[in-house]
């Protein structure tokens, strides 16, 4: 885990050459951590937007946000993937995900590149990764300088298949 | 072909419409002969799919409503009288027809299935040889026979308009010969293709056909236009420009008809779904060799097209059980003394924006003794709980899947699916189903369906900083207290808090609590928002009341699945989302509802011990003959009162006293348990309930507490007027037997069952 570098991810896009069969990912960063989503998946992203709580809820859902008139359920990923809360003043980046059940924001901290990978480069989650990400990490591609971990957002936005531990309140 | 295609596909949609209609014009006709109208319409109608038909080269079904136009048309001139057997044979005539045509609709082509043997029964039917008036018919089908062979290559061609007044012209000079004619007419008409009138049908005129999936569409984009003139009218107030203020307005104005336009388009009569009633229990009623009248009120009330879709089989199959179960056979039914013939009656209504259909008859009833047999037979319930349960509540246990009282399984219900089947639909829209029955006077079922449209009007409230919205469907209304009566109103009995509104004990609710948030409401007001949910008040204290808005519904995504109390989300004026507060389900978290929402709050007037479920409830403890602690059912409870000793008077050996222009009964509890009345305050407390109209005080030492805790009752401690006891607050309750008091108190409200 000391390989990742915790700055912005953009010097990386493009770094890695593409051979093989490439995919693009749609890039972010949650406490230091280097994530992606499958480009396709992604419908835009967008800045903080205002959200309105809905008070017992799972902990993970942030609020709910007005997307041109649609109301979408926005997901902290931090807490999603039991990660440390992030600092009251850091406001987080809304990645506007399409699933199989409408679509879900996911709270990052900060937006990366789009990057293209080459699936050679795939690998099962290493076991160094802990906690509710293994379960939602599909697996790594090992880029130049660090590692991305690809999210399967199936999975991610999948709250009623969790425990009723992860619910907070 | 794309064109024929669509000439079929609307020649399909227009048939099967009027076919549907026809059902119930033949049974009308059946009642009355005579009705001239009817008759002539019904002529038209399968006079035009024979015509329609013909053109689009589908020989069978021509040649099948071929014989029934004949037989119509001689009907329409008065040559044939309508009976039981011809009815049953056009009836027939129409289910080959619905049968064709559905073929058609699967295939594009006629099916092989050859209707010589219905065609020959029609047939039959038109030719009765005592009958001396001849037929017209006759010669109107000896015409088009003529025409047929010559221009079967050309279709369009010559037999064009001309068959539809000939009858009328023609009504021919009688030959006996008729019946033979007929018979080589059909015999070729179902060989060949013989071409008829084409004539389009009158209805299309005015109306028009629209794709259900179009009118979602715009029903979702006046959805947002409403949101946008929603944000657009905040700026209102924000600004002075007149002209734009007048813009504004108009624009308001607009868009609440073009919404209020958009919604009438979705909604149907309920006489889509009834209309086929009738067909359906008189061929019921001829299967069961029973007499059966069916009634219709309210067949304009309308609901939004997708409720329409839902209820339709569920109804069906109320209204088949009821003719099938409920009503007896004639013999039976003049052996009670009431008429040979049974009435299945229907009825729907909007009541406090709700839609009730109830579909009731006047046959034998349910008995509950049965039913509850029926349930330990088959292991749904122990023959304990069958036992404590009330009349009501056993006849609820025709719900539960796999039920039926049917001594005999019929081909038409008794199957055992079916009532479950109908609660589950109905719920599924959001809707409650109901039972009454009267042994020996019938059963009513009662459906009460919300209006669920997708723009409804709610009131915006305030707390915790959060703004919700609140459907006015289940508001009643709203209540500020301000000062010392914000103090001095709120009771509290235990953690429970209670306003009386106007003499009523009305729980209420903080829906800060109930949601987690903090308050940020002035402590020197208090709002209540009276609401109701399902057939109970309750009030809901806010923080803070901001107005009305029109809000559009939109749903909730999964991740939110688990919060019930929500009903959805809405996005405000100023683009914020608000939730929706579904006031039942927050009655129910709060547990001033009981989680089983069917329930009506008097069902448990018999039995709360029947409630050995897990669901808590909410007692009224409170102390009797000095040390006994006792408990019962909140929701029984109508008011607390007070009354001076020296109020007290006398009528008929029993203590009264005067309550609002009546007279209330009063039963000391102390002296029901054979104590002696020493211990009884003054004033006396007194715990008023409601009966069937009727009130009754019991008179109790003092009221303890109001808890709610889930319960595990014994009967143990049973006797007269106890049902048994259970710990409540860690010491022993005895469970006050409501039902047995009321009986004691009012003896002639004995025969009636307490909680029906």
């Amino acid at each position: 885990m000391s390989t990742l570098t915790a700055n912005a991810a953009s010097s990386l896009a493009g770094a890695s050459a593409p051979t093989g069969t490439a995919r693009q990912f749609c890039t972010f960063v949650l406490d230091d951590l280097y994530f992606g989503v499958e480009v396709l998946k992604v419908q835009e992203v967008i800045r903080y937007q205002d959200m309105t709580r809905v008070p017992l809820a799972p902990g993970v859902v942030q609020g709910l946000i007005n997307l041109r008139g649609q109301i979408v359920t926005a997901i902290d990923l931090r807490r999603r993937l039991e990660l440390p809360e992030r600092s009251d003043d850091a406001r987080p980046m809304n990645v506007v995900v399409r699933t199989s059940d409408g679509v879900v924001s996911l709270l990052v901290d900060e937006i990366g590149d789009v990057v293209e990978v080459d699936d050679a480069s795939f690998e099962r989650p290493p076991d160094t990764i802990s906690g509710a990400a293994r379960a939602l990490v599909t697996g790594v591609y090992k880029l130049k300088h660090r590692l991305l971990l690809a999210l399967d957002v199936e999975q991610t936005t999948a709250l009623d298949l969790e425990s009723a531990a992860e619910r907070r309140i | 072909m794309q064109p024929l295609d669509d000439v079929v596909k609307e020649f399909l949609v227009e048939s099967l419409e009027n076919l549907d209609r026809l059902d119930r014009s033949l049974v009308d006709l059946e009642q009355d002969p005579h009705d001239r109208e009817n008759l002539a319409s019904i002529f038209r109608t399968i006079h035009t799919i024979k015509g329609t038909c013909g053109f689009l080269g589908f020989g069978k079904l021509e040649s099948v409503s071929h014989v029934g136009e004949s037989l119509l048309s001689r009907m329409r001139d008065g040559e044939l009288v309508l009976n039981a057997a011809i009815t049953t044979g056009l009836l027939a005539m129409v289910d080959a027809i619905r049968r064709i045509l559905a073929v058609v609709e699967a295939t594009g082509g006629e099916p092989n299935e050859d209707y010589g043997e219905l065609i020959a029964m029609l047939n039959r039917l038109n030719a009765p040889g005592q009958k001396p008036a001849a037929a017209p018919a006759a010669t109107v089908v000896m015409a088009e026979a003529v025409a047929a062979p010559g221009p079967a290559s050309s279709p369009v061609g010559t037999a064009t308009d001309t068959t539809a007044p000939r009858p009328e012209h023609a009504p021919a000079r009688a030959t006996e010969e008729i019946p033979m004619e007929i018979e080589i007419v059909d015999a070729r008409s179902s060989d060949e293709r013989p071409t008829g009138g084409e004539r389009r049908p009158a209805i299309v005129d005015t109306s028009l056909r629209v794709d259900v999936g179009l009118l979602d569409k715009l029903m979702n984009l006046v959805g947002e236009l409403v949101l946008a003139r929603n944000q657009i009218l905040q700026f209102t107030t924000s600004l002075s420009d007149s002209a734009f203020i007048g813009a504004t307005q108009r624009l308001n104005l607009v868009a609440s008809e073009l919404q209020e336009g958009v919604m009438k388009t979705r909604m149907q009569p309920i006489d889509n779904v009834w209309s086929k009633f009738p067909r359906v229990v008189r061929d019921l009623a001829i299967a069961c060799g029973k007499q059966v009248r069916i009634e219709m009120v309210g067949k304009d009330t309308e609901l939004d097209k997708t409720i329409i879709e839902a209820i339709k089989d569920p109804l069906t199959h109320v209204v088949r059980n009821s003719a099938d179960h409920g009503i007896e056979t004639p013999s039976a039914r003049i052996a009670c003394g009431k008429p040979p013939e049974g009435v299945v009656r229907l009825r729907a209504f909007h009541e406090g924006g709700q839609i009730n259909i109830e579909i009731s008859d006047d046959g034998a009833g349910i008995d509950p003794e049965k039913v509850r047999r029926k349930a330990v037979d088959r292991s749904m319930v122990s023959a304990e709980q069958a036992a404590r349960m009330s009349d009501h509540e056993a006849l609820r246990l025709i719900f539960l899947p796999g039920f039926s009282t049917a001594e005999k399984i019929t081909n038409v219900s008794g199957r055992g699916v079916g009532m479950d089947v109908v609660k589950t639909n109905i719920e599924k829209i959001g809707g409650t189903v109901d039972i009454q029955s009267t042994l020996g006077q019938g059963t009513t079922l009662k459906i009460r369906i919300p209006l669920t449209l997708a723009i409804i009007p709610a009131l915006m409230v305030s707390t915790g900083g959060e703004v919700f919205a609140i459907p006015q469907v289940s508001l009643l209304e709203l209540v500020r207290l301000e000062g010392e009566h914000a103090r001095a109103g709120i009771e509290r009995i235990g953690a429970a808090t209670f306003y009386r509104l106007r003499g009523n004990l009305l729980p209420l609710v903080q829906l800060h609590s109930e949601l987690n948030l903090a308050s940020q409401g002035d402590p020197g007001i208090v709002n209540i928002v009276v609401l109701k949910a399902d057939d109970r008040q309750f009030g809901l204290v806010v923080d803070s009341v901001n107005d009305t808005e029109e809000i559009v519904v939109k749903p909730l995504g999964r991740q939110l699945k688990s919060v019930q109390v929500f009903a959805g989300a809405t996005i405000m004026g100023d683009g914020h989302v608000a939730l929706i507060l579904d006031a039942t389900r927050l009655a129910q978290q709060a547990h001033v509802l009981s989680a089983d929402r069917d329930r009506k709050p008097s069902d448990r007037q018999g039995g709360p011990l029947a409630h050995e479920t897990a669901d808590a409830q909410t007692w009224m403890l409170f102390q009797v003959n000095g040390t006994e602690r006792m408990a019962m059912p909140l929701h029984l409870v109508a008011r607390l009162e007070e009354f001076a000793t020296a109020d007290i008077e006398r009528s008929g050996g029993q203590e009264v006293v005067q309550y609002r222009g009546e007279i209330l009964p009063l039963v000391s509890l102390t002296r029901f348990f054979g104590g002696t009345a020493n211990s009884e305050s003054d004033p006396r407390q007194v715990i008023v309930f409601s009966d069937h109209g009727r009130s009754v005080g019991l008179v109790v030492d003092r009221i303890l507490d109001i808890v709610t805790e889930t319960i595990t009752p014994t009967r143990s401690q049973a006797r007269s007027g106890i049902l048994g006891a259970a710990v409540i607050q860690q010491r022993v309750t005895d469970l006050l037997d409501v039902a047995a008091i009321v009986r004691h108190a009012l003896p002639e409200s004995v025969s009636e069952p307490v909680a029906a």
